[in-house]
């Protein structure tokens, strides 16, 4: 019944606001959706007790969905671990970020709509996660997909809004192609898209001497799990922006700044690395496809990192900064340390919302001023954002004391360094590459610090003076989110990633018996002391160096980007993804579009038809010289036909010798 | 008599004609135009309830026809092999029958103040047009089925020639042809089985072994036919012109309904009457309807008619249809069903979204519109419900059917079912670029600025729709359910005749 609750009462909730808005008024549907999602959030806490201490698993059947043959899926809750951490993750940041959009919002006259898309993902956000089999997850999938169109484009007058919001739709839906012939492949072998019939199965598909070890896709046999768990991964690449699928999340910071901290931070990106968690069972048997994971997300990491470093626009190096994490996330679920992927997961949900919201109070206070040039010096004018966005920082940059304690993201991102070094990949390429992107981190992160609140401003002098610390009801969101950002790593690391990892996990992560990758990274033998110590000298050299450009010598930026002009213009410029996918995609699609219509269509089928027509024409002008209307033509031919089928019955009247009696 | 015996499929069939004997008793005034649409209206809802009669008696644990009426019509009383008036439905075209009549009282709704002149003869021509589509799902004899097959394009015909827009003629004259070679061959191919069965019951040709060479020939002749009338690439161009000149209940009734009967066509007869045609015939099938999905889904992104897009993407989802249907498995089947039922309600429901903003500017040119949002808050939610649905959402109906469909074709093909996912990107590109660019932006153009929203009518109409279409989504039993047996008896007894004659190549040398 709590579960029930947890995941509809924000559904109740976007109906209300979505429906009765203009009863209940803005103020009203602010208070009935945040008081919905405050509800879901406090009985998710009580689940997370329940389930990650108690161990009290359940499944609760909602009603029955789509039966058709051997295909039987229904409408589930399935609650373990895995989905209690999510159901706490998503519903805490959500009613954080519904509180914080009343003040944020509070001049829009759209605000029930707003506080019921805001609802709205977060049931279908609720769905994905506690779902019990690939369609109900696919339902929350694009569930959210559609919540994030919405929100995107919220405020649909800007061009640049609608276009994002467009964007973010097709390419998720270019993941979702993957993902959806992920779930037939998945049908296609073990005749069920439920997950307890899957994990039960995939160790007998996994057998070699079994027929349904290979599978036969787009002409050729491959490796059954190893396919499926790629085609699962390209929709987890779509939803989790990843390299090649990542073009979409920095154009969806177009949308209001509170839906860049729930959306685009906290919840639905990371459903991605969520999917891989949850199909751990296929995915630890699928070796090949953990390598693609690997690889994927070790690139998304450096290549997001090396992009923030110079964007100017406050909330694109939060977002690169984000898919960079994701980047982490998926490293780690790559490497098989799924615990630890979800553990940072589970960290990165505070800080990284605490960074946006902080964000976002820094746009608020500027009149809607994002880009970063014309900051600087904000930290006497709005001192408590500038403390809340410091803590942000330290648990992003993974700020703490090596191989003791620290801010959220030194445990969580930390445990990722190590389980990259422990999974020992060829050159420890993974390792190497993660620890520069740290580097990066650090670097990128002190950047907006420091270019936003400190050195002398370069804010129009209007602007400045009338600069103005949020209300409280925005800063106490931020000083909750402060809090996990502070203590949500010490505190619970020893049961995602620690001791009490096995009994924390119960069954809902899977592990084969060949991989130690847990064990592996808490052994000193694998993973020597100078391990831990080399990203906390990455950070502290991204953080000197940051210092000395953005306050020591404040011409050195300008300087290093007229050397290195090329590979300035370069990251600037996002590696060109956009430019190449215009050209590669979108222009030959529409071309294409064109092309199919006029010549196609027009001139090939549609000429061949008129031709033919004419020519029909003129022959039944000449024959027929029925007056006028083809519909004459039409029921003469009719007639014709009821002619032909009445001589052709009396014929075998006559031949059977008359009816018989 | 209770409604189960009685023979409710005529009564439903044929009381749209009583409201065709009232109208034509009316005057001809202003009052009489009224009283015209008030008996339209009526007699559509009548049949409507009457019909539901048909769900709520339907047995669904049984593949065999129900409501069965057989008469005598040409030939003696008892006489089996003579043409009769054979009338029954089962969980195949039992559907199809509520979709007809619940879309027609929105019709004429629809119809209520965008239609001016003539009045009493286009509700005449509407309730025709619905005893005929009735007519088609439930008859039972081959001569009969022709019969409301064709004659129903006649009103239809009507429809767009006499109401329709500026191009009727040519529109008109580009249906003639194209359903003319696919009537005659189809016509020829009944003859061909009265000739070989002795019989036009279609009972009994189901049941009827026809020669496999024989079935080829067949099969074509119906494939000519139900392909124009889905229609399936590359015989899908009068349906643009048709959509684009047709009225807007006429669009309703052409996507909604009339397409359907190509896919019923394949059903009811290439697929169980001919299966070893079938069979030799699926990939050919595959690849029109994957030619379908992505060519006509690139030629919708590229549309600058509202209306023309929305109908480019109906062919589009018909491939998904005639796909589904050849994969022969029930996922496939079941999907193609319910595609065709979904797309019944949610392209009905997209012209109707377009016939609000029509009857309002007159004009279906995308870049007459924008920033309707603003203006228009109640049509902008009804539109994107319905391009949701249209792209094939989860939670709506149109996923249902898609995903179905595919499903049972990555069984078969999964080269085939690739490429026909790809229409899941496309879809999403056509669909919201086409919101964006009528919904979204900035209300900038004057002659948008005193547009009013959708008024209580427009409500009513589009309201159970919106309804239908979640709710068919998230718990589409009520649909599946009925068809269940039906395709399971379909796709067994397909599976039989091909292994059958599989067994009887391996015995003769």
């Amino acid at each position: 019944m709590i579960y029930i609750a947890i995941v509809f009462l924000p559904l109740l909730g976007a109906l209300l606001a979505g429906f009765f808005g203009r009863v209940l008024t803005a103020r009203g549907s602010e208070i009935v959706t945040t008081a919905l999602l405050l509800i879901a959030a406090v009985l998710s806490w009580i689940a997370f007790v329940n389930v990650g201490f108690y161990h009290e698993t359940a499944r609760v059947p909602v009603a029955q969905w789509i039966t058709s043959g051997e295909l039987d899926v229904s409408w589930a809750l399935r609650i373990d671990t895995l989905s209690a951490v999510m159901l706490v993750v998503v519903t805490t940041v959500s009613s954080l970020v519904h509180i914080y959009s009343i003040g944020y919002m509070q001049d829009d006259p759209s605000r029930s709509r707003f506080f019921s898309y805001l609802s709205l993902f977060t049931f279908a956000m609720l769905m994905l996660v506690t779902s019990d089999n690939l369609l109900q997850m696919f339902f929350g999938w694009e569930g959210v997909g559609l919540a994030s169109y919405l929100l995107i484009g919220f405020w649909y007058k800007k061009p640049e809004a609608n276009a994002a919001a467009m964007k973010a739709f097709i390419v998720n839906r270019v993941g979702d192609f993957g993902f959806a012939l992920g779930i037939f492949g998945l049908f296609f072998v073990f005749n069920s898209i439920n997950f307890d019939q899957l994990f039960a199965e995939a160790q007998m598909v996994a057998l070699e001497n079994n027929p349904k070890n290979t599978i036969e896709f787009l002409g050729y046999q491959f490796d059954t799990l190893t396919t499926l768990c790629l085609l699962l991964f390209m929709g987890a690449m779509g939803k989790s922006a990843q390299f090649l699928l990542h073009t979409w999340l920095p154009d969806a910071m177009e949308g209001p700044t509170p839906v860049s901290a729930l959306i685009h931070a906290a919840t639905m990106v990371t459903a991605g690395v969520f999917m891989v968690a949850r199909m751990s069972p296929l995915f630890d048997l699928a070796p090949v496809a953990l390598q693609v994971v690997t690889i994927v997300g070790t690139a998304t990491a450096f290549f997001a990192a090396t992009i923030g470093l110079v964007q100017n626009d406050i909330k694109r190096v939060i977002a690169y900064s984000t898919c960079s994490q994701l980047g982490y996330m998926f490293a780690a679920c790559g490497l098989g340390a799924y615990g630890v992927a979800i553990f940072h997961l589970f960290t990165h949900a505070f800080f990284k919302a605490l960074l946006f919201l902080g964000a976002g109070s820094v746009i608020h206070s500027m009149h809607h001023e994002q880009d970063m040039r014309n900051m600087g010096g904000l930290a006497p004018k709005i001192r408590t954002t500038w403390i809340m966005m410091l803590i942000g920082t330290l648990a992003l940059t993974g700020f703490g004391i090596p191989h003791l304690i620290g801010f959220a993201g030194f445990h969580s991102k930390d445990a990722i360094i190590e389980a990259a070094f422990a999974g020992n990949t060829p050159y420890n390429y993974v390792f190497i590459t993660l620890v520069a992107a740290a580097a990066m981190t650090s670097f990128y992160s002190w950047r907006l610090i420091f270019m936003t609140f400190h050195g002398k401003t370069r804010a129009e002098p209007d602007t400045f003076r009338h600069a103005h610390e949020s209300p409280w009801v925005m800063l106490i969101p931020l000083g909750v989110l402060a809090v996990g950002a502070v203590a949500a790593g010490f505190v619970f690391k020893d049961f995602f990633i620690g001791h009490h990892y096995k009994e924390f996990w119960g069954n809902s992560l899977f592990e084969a018996s060949n991989n130690h990758i847990m064990h592996d990274m808490h052994d000193r033998s694998v993973v020597p002391k100078w391990v831990g110590w080399l990203p906390f000298g990455a950070m502290a050299g991204g953080f000197a160096l940051a210092w000395l450009y953005y306050i020591r010598m404040p011409w050195l930026p300008e300087l290093t980007a007229r050397i290195f002009r090329p590979v300035y213009l370069f990251l600037l410029n996002k590696w060109y993804f956009d430019e190449l996918y215009d050209w590669l995609f979108v222009r030959p699609t529409m071309a294409i579009g064109r092309f199919l219509w006029k010549r196609v269509d027009g001139s090939v089928i549609d000429g061949t038809v008129d031709g033919t027509a004419r020519s029909v024409a003129w022959a039944t002008g000449k024959a027929v010289r029925l007056q006028t209307g083809y519909v004459y033509h039409y029921a003469f031919v009719m007639l014709i036909g009821v002619a032909a089928l009445l001589t052709l019955f009396i014929r075998s009247l006559l031949m059977s010798g008359g009816p018989t009696p | 008599m209770n409604a189960v015996t009685s023979p409710i499929l005529s009564v439903i069939t044929f009381l749209p004609l009583v409201g065709v004997l009232f109208i034509l008793s009316l005057p001809r005034s202003e009052g009489g135009d009224r009283n015209a649409k008030h008996a339209a209206l009526y007699t559509t809802l009548f049949t409507f309830g009457v019909s539901l009669l048909l769900w709520i008696n339907f047995d669904a644990t049984t593949a065999d026809f129900q409501f069965v009426e057989d008469f005598a019509w040409f030939g003696a009383a008892d006489d089996a092999s003579s043409i009769r008036y054979r009338m029954g439905v089962d969980g195949i075209s039992m559907l199809f029958v509520i979709l007809t009549t619940f879309l027609m009282p929105l019709c004429i709704l629809a119809s209520w103040e965008s239609i001016k002149h003539r009045v009493k003869e286009y509700m005449i021509a509407f309730l025709l047009l619905e005893t005929m589509m009735i007519g088609v799902f439930c008859a039972l004899d081959l001569m009969l089925f022709y019969i409301f097959f064709e004659a129903g394009l006649i009103p239809m015909y009507l429809i767009i020639g006499v109401w329709g827009g500026k191009r009727r003629v040519y529109a008109s004259y580009k249906f003639f042809l194209y359903t003319l070679l696919g009537s005659v061959l189809m016509l020829l191919a009944m003859l061909a089985m009265y000739d070989f069965a002795n019989s036009t019951d279609i009972r009994v040709l189901l049941k009827t072994d026809f020669p496999a060479d024989m079935q080829w020939w067949l099969w074509l002749a119906f494939f000519a036919s139900f392909a124009v009338k889905l229609p399936m690439w590359p015989v899908h161009t009068w349906l643009p012109d048709a959509h684009v000149e047709a009225p807007t209940a006429g669009s309703v009734i052409l996507a909604g309904i009339l397409l359907k009967m190509g896919g019923y066509g394949f059903l009811r007869f290439s697929l169980p009457m001919f299966p070893l045609a079938s069979h030799d015939f699926a990939m050919f099938v595959f690849a029109l309807s994957v030619a379908a999905i992505i060519i006509t889904s690139l030629v919708a992104l590229a549309q600058e008619d509202i209306k023309k897009l929305i109908a480019y993407s109906s062919v589009a989802h018909m491939g998904f249809v005639t796909l589904g249907i050849f994969t022969f498995t029930r996922q496939g089947i079941d999907g193609a069903i319910f595609q065709m039922l979904s797309h019944g309600l949610v392209s009905a429901a997209l012209f109707l979204c377009v016939g609000v903003i029509y009857d309002r500017m007159h004009t279906r040119e995308i870049k007459a519109f924008g920033g309707l949002v603003e203006r228009m808050p109640i049509f902008a939610f009804c539109f994107m419900v319905f391009t949701m649905a249209n792209v094939g959402l989860p939670g709506t109906s149109g996923f249902v059917g898609e995903f179905l469909t595919l499903l049972g074709a990555f069984k078969v093909n999964t080269t085939v079912a690739a490429l026909a996912t790809l229409g899941v990107i496309l879809s999403a590109a056509y669909a919201l670029y086409l919101y964006r660019r009528v919904v979204f932006g900035e209300l900038e153009k004057q002659s948008l600025k005193n547009i009013l929203d959708m008024n209580p009518r427009e409500i009513a109409i589009l309201a159970p729709l919106v309804i239908l279409t979640i709710l068919f989504g998230v718990y589409p039993a009520p649909l599946l359910d009925v068809m269940a047996v039906s395709v399971q008896n379909l796709v067994a007894n397909y599976h039989l005749a091909i292994s059958q004659s599989a067994a009887a190549l391996a015995v003769s040398p």
